[in-house]
């Protein structure tokens, strides 16, 4: 990461991440953009964890945190309460969570918050499972990754079920602006977040995390895996505006799935499995076609 | 008691529609859709959305108001936790309803007494004039800077929110002048970045649940005083922590909450007029419980009765319970479950349980059950 990233103390280093984890650095990135002028809700997870115990915080903006599912509530009261005081001007609302309390549990608050138009840029810590409790299956999960609660085993190739299209869900809110984006690119994320935080009204970026404990990946890997996600195709960075696909980056000669499989845990079964492996790659082909990334 | 809650100057209010709460939250509406309450309303998806709306309101320094009743309040009893642990004065009017199953509409209230261990100020109106007193009163207390807790206000379902009562709504400069507007210690600012909500590990858990209990402690002095200064500026004594109908000399004097008071309160002045010496202890502040108070009121009594219209199913009524631990050995108290799911309470029902609480002890005695729809194993009973 680039030094400019260190400067506005948003969010600083001594909380209790884990070595390489990609969230952090993400979260980072988001608030070093986004600036003092910022107020940050919270779902539980990993990031409140590891940035908020008692009597300490990582954050140098003002933010709260109160449940798993309910951070897109909570930031839609924040929003409300700065317009009923006339202070909504200049004032960035950023709700965050990790991908099980955006795509599962806390679904139904971020559509409420995004069909009520609330100004507010709705972040999600893509590191695909339930970190926080130990590395279970949540919606987001990638086909066939093995979780605690969908391992592989002889009877078993890992998660059973696609990737919940979050990024499509929120943009068939019709809202102005819904993406995603990934740690293999801190300039991306930036430049999402001060796009978003132009437009006024509900936006959702959605940011790909590379977690070493839960993928079983190299630490000091994390922005290579993650730089892989996306030249495999297996993670599409794509814009939608007022609910059309307007921007995807492109990838010409997409790397086949095993180059980013092969550096992690949580897809080791699928190597020694040809049949496995050719499902995975079509999940890859399908994304490069549907999203238009050649 | 939307009239109520206006006059308060709410700036966010956030709540769910359901029955019997619905049409606060309708007039509310209608009073900012008329310009004459300057506040903004969100219309959440659900409960558990209109608790975390107001808890992200109040912590961003604006006073703020939702209503609820019976599954609306159990969905939001997860976010109801959080509200008092982090210390927002956010106000919640419940509108009593029984829990499902089976689903039913009606009046118990077995929904407040779920979540009262939730750390909220919890106060049982008797009528629509107690409810207004107490939605107005009860905002001083739970915003003072010592104290910063949560407080609801509990209102029977159809029984009060559909009751037509004639009622003396105070004036906006009265209020004005009873309440000042809201300047929490601490908020969401960026000017002054804090952050809400940390991770309370076993070092520091205990203490804040300490400090709530208290604190709690504390606003058992403070609705005396604040009661007094309400009626000293409005002319009633409703917010109180309890009220001694006829108990001086009385020697059977039955506990209860809510509505239903009046009607015993009817049936104490009918066995009063035959020589009976039967009183009522009626409690207005189930949190905090004002455990001296009501072992002083029932000095006099030989038998106890206390109604619940709600049960801890497998144990006894909650009122019961609280009460038997606070009172002496000698005297004879029974418990009562009545009312639930709006099972009519009639002057007879309460003359039947004044008569039952001289007989022999009862912890735990289910009044008016139609033995003829209960399973066969149970009709004898
Ligand atoms: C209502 C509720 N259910 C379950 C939990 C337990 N829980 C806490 S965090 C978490 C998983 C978080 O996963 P995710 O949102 O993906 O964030 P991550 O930890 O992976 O960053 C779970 C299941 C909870 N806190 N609240
Ligand atoms: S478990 Fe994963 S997401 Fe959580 S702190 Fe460690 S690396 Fe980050
Ligand atoms: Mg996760």
């Amino acid at each position: 990461m680039k030094k400019e990233h260190f400067q506005e103390n948003c969010y600083v280093s001594g909380h209790t991440a884990c070595a390489g984890c990609g969230q952090s650095m993400a979260v980072r990135i988001v608030m070093n953009t986004a600036g003092k002028d910022t107020i940050a809700s919270n779902a539980t997870g990993c990031l409140e964890v590891f940035s908020s115990k008692a009597p300490e915080s990582a954050f140098g903006v003002p933010w709260i945190h109160s449940l798993f599912e309910n951070s897109a509530a909570v930031a839609s009261g924040v929003e409300t309460a700065l317009v009923h005081q006339g202070k909504k001007e200049g004032i960035n609302v950023i709700a965050q969570a990790g991908d099980g309390g955006t795509a599962d549990i806390g679904l139904q608050a971020l559509s409420g918050m995004l069909e009520r138009g609330h100004d507010v840029l709705f972040v999600c810590y893509d590191n695909e499972a339930y970190m926080n409790t130990g590395i279970q299956r949540s919606g987001s999960t990638p086909f066939s990754a093995s979780t605690t609660t969908s391992p592989s085993g002889k009877h078993s190739t890992g998660n059973p079920r696609p990737k919940k299209p979050m990024v499509e869900i929120c943009a068939a809110h019709h809202i102005p602006y819904s993406a995603t984006s990934s740690i293999a690119n801190p300039k991306d994320i930036e430049i999402k977040v001060k796009k978003a935080l132009k437009i006024k009204g509900p936006k959702y970026l959605q940011i790909h995390v590379p977690c070493p404990l839960g993928w079983r990946s190299d630490p000091s890997q994390s922005i290579d895996v993650a730089k892989k996600a996306v030249e495999t195709g297996l993670y599409p960075i794509v814009e939608y505006e007022y609910g059309k696909l307007t921007k995807s980056r492109k990838i010409s000669s997409p790397k086949p799935v095993s180059e980013y499989l092969k550096l992690q845990g949580r897809f080791r079964h699928l190597l020694k499995d040809a049949k496995a492996l050719a499902e995975v790659q079509q999940v890859a082909d399908k994304n490069i076609e549907y999203y238009g990334l050649k | 008691m939307a009239q109520a809650a206006k006059l308060c100057r709410p700036g966010v209010i956030a709540a769910y529609p359901i029955t019997p709460q619905t049409h606060i939250v309708e007039n509310l509406s209608q009073f900012i859709a008329d310009g004459e309450l300057d506040a903004k309303s969100v219309n959440v998806e659900s409960e558990h959305s209109a608790a975390s709306c107001v808890l992200g309101s109040q912590a961003a320094g604006v006073r703020s108001f939702t209503c609820s009743s019976s599954q609306g309040l159990i969905l939001m009893s997860e976010v109801l936790f959080c509200i008092a642990g982090m210390r927002l004065p956010v106000m919640l009017v419940c509108a009593n309803r029984a829990l499902s199953a089976p689903i039913n509409i009606w009046n118990d209230q077995q929904d407040s007494i779920a979540v009262r261990d939730a750390g909220w100020i919890q106060l049982y109106a008797e009528n629509n004039q107690e409810a207004v007193d107490l939605i107005i009163a009860s905002h001083k207390i739970a915003e003072d800077p010592k104290v910063m807790l949560p407080a609801m206000v509990c209102v029977d379902g159809f029984i009060l929110t559909h009751g037509m009562e004639v009622v003396d709504i105070p004036e906006q400069k009265d209020v004005d002048e009873f309440l000042p507007p809201y300047n929490p210690p601490y908020k969401l600012d960026p000017k002054n970045p804090m952050s809400f909500g940390l991770l309370g590990t076993p070092d520091v858990y205990l203490e804040t649940r300490y400090a709530i209990q208290k604190t709690l402690g504390d606003v058992l002095k403070m609705i005396p005083t604040v009661g007094k200064e309400y009626q000293d500026k409005f002319g009633r004594d409703s917010l109180r922590l309890i009220e001694e109908y006829k108990t001086d000399d009385a020697e059977t004097i039955l506990i209860a909450m809510g509505s239903v008071c009046g009607t015993i309160k009817d049936v104490v002045d009918s066995q009063r007029k035959q020589g009976k010496k039967v009183g009522l202890l009626k409690i207005v502040s189930y949190r905090p419980f004002p455990k001296q108070a009501i072992k002083k009121a029932l000095d006099s009594a030989k038998n106890i009765g206390v109604i619940d219209k709600d049960i801890s199913l497998g144990s006894d009524g909650a009122l019961y319970s609280e009460v038997k631990s606070v009172i002496s050995s000698d005297k004879k108290i029974s418990g009562f479950i009545a009312g639930l799911g709006g099972r009519d309470i009639k002057a007879k029902t309460v003359e039947e349980i004044i008569n039952l609480s001289e007989k022999e002890e009862n912890s735990c005695r289910f009044i008016d059950l139609n033995k003829n729809i209960l399973w066969e194993e149970f009709k004898t009973i």
